[in-house]
């Protein structure tokens, strides 16, 4: 069987070590945060400027909503126990300085040699948007990738060069797929997982050559 | 340092053609009273620096609806809720240049820090970084980024104390603090003016030397 997209997000937080500091990009990578151990003490960085991010607030007695205090999808969110708030040039230094250990992005392609498109489909009437898109792509230690393999129109989204704009080069370190995970390696594309679907079959699928 | 009596009164002389940077992320920080002010004060062709392109019909949308911003600075213009900015750009009507989140704090932070440019990793070998120079640094390529300074800031911080100095409220500081160091003038709402040495020096985040003109808006809670 596929994975799910909250099994893609379980898979995902099994490789986020105890004690990292970590950013979940907007859209599928905040799934992410449902399944960290709470007593793995994972920090999470939001870029608006804050660590210790605790969880959306809903609103109720215990966690009401304050406009000030939302994460990076400028949803409301709560703070923990040493939570810390910091501005925007601070955040990004964060980042960019090679502070954050883990930040976890969506994306549109990804190539084998680890270039990252997730910003601008390049549609001539999209409005383009970056946010900190590529500040987030070349910032981390490690950068994971969570996204479906094939894109609904059956291309593959693990391709040998990106057709879309890039948001950054040669930045991913792991893809995690409904139907695999992969490592990105010198050596190339290092298939670590495959779920309901071989080894072979997803060879026979991809048009990046690929490695056990 | 002026604590000014209205909105209206803290944004006086505002020029035409000026840069103006306008704090906030989405709404949290977002210095709503100083941008209703400036609609009404009237000054146009303006350069507007800000993280977001307006949200809804208020605030920095409804300036941009009256056709008084030619250019617009920003990382994340599109939003659910950001029609007024998307019909604008797609009639050739407004100018955006696209900057990444982090280079855009970090150019402000360099106009306010004396800073001639600065080497970034970020946006290198994207559609961003088109035109612009680069360099090599230990293996890694790097491009040449500029400063952004604002003829003025409009801010929104918690609270100030008489001299000017400012402290947030949670994550509404967002571009806050680089913005004030940016611009040649420096405009804050707040949701209180306190009397000088009521704010923990140890606490405050911008200090008063970077602060013009505060008005306090009493709205905000906390």
């Amino acid at each position: 069987m596929s994975l799910s997209k909250q099994e893609m997000a379980a898979t995902v937080a099994r490789d986020i070590p105890p004690g990292a500091f970590v950013n979940l990009g907007i859209g599928q990578p905040t799934l992410v945060a449902d399944h960290l151990f709470p007593d793995a003490g994972v920090v999470l960085h939001t870029e608006n400027g804050m660590l210790n991010m605790g969880r959306a607030a809903t609103g109720g007695p215990e966690d009401p909503v304050d406009g000030d205090l939302t994460n990076a999808g400028k949803q409301p969110v709560t703070e923990l126990p040493g939570s810390s708030y910091f501005d925007s040039a601070a955040s990004f230094a964060m980042m960019r300085g090679g502070h954050l250990d883990v930040c976890v992005l969506g994306a549109f392609q990804v190539s084998a040699a680890g270039d990252l498109a997730n910003w601008h489909t390049g549609e001539p009437d999209a409005i383009p948007a970056v946010g900190g898109a590529m500040d987030l792509a070349i910032g981390a230690k490690s950068v994971f990738v969570m996204m479906t393999l094939f894109a609904r129109d059956g291309a593959p989204k693990l391709v040998p060069h990106c057709t879309y704009p890039l948001t950054g080069v040669g930045c991913v370190d792991r893809i995690y797929t409904d139907l695999a995970t992969f490592e990105l390696t010198a050596a190339g594309v290092v298939v670590r997982e495959t779920f309901g679907i071989t080894y072979d079959e997803l060879a026979g699928r991809l048009e990046v050559p690929l490695r056990r | 340092m002026k604590v000014c009596a209205t909105a209206g009164e803290a944004v006086a002389g505002i020029a035409d053609g000026s840069t103006v940077l306008v704090g906030g992320f989405g709404m949290a920080g977002m210095p709503v009273h100083l941008i209703d002010a400036l609609i009404e004060q009237g000054a146009a062709d303006l350069t507007i620096v800000s993280n977001n392109a307006g949200n809804g019909d208020t605030g920095l949308a409804a300036l941009l609806a009256r056709g008084r911003v030619r250019k617009v600075i920003c990382s994340f213009p599109r939003q659910h809720d950001s029609w007024v900015f998307d019909g604008l750009y797609r009639s050739g009507r407004i100018e955006l240049e696209l900057v990444p989140q982090g280079n855009l704090a970090e150019r402000m932070r360099a106009a306010g820090a004396g800073i001639g440019a600065f080497f970034s990793p970020t946006g290198a070998g994207t559609p961003l970084a088109e035109g612009k120079e680069t360099r090599e640094i230990d293996g890694r390529i790097y491009v040449l980024e500029y400063p952004i300074k604002g003829d003025v800031a409009l801010v929104g911080a918690h609270r100030a104390d008489r001299m000017g100095n400012l402290v947030y409220r949670k994550t509404a500081r967002n571009f806050g603090p680089v913005m004030a160091t940016a611009a040649a003038t420096v405009i804050v709402q707040v949701s209180e003016v306190v009397e000088t040495g009521d704010l923990d020096p140890e606490a405050i985040v911008t200090p008063s030397i970077y602060v013009d003109r505060v008005v306090s808006v009493g709205t905000v809670a906390g």
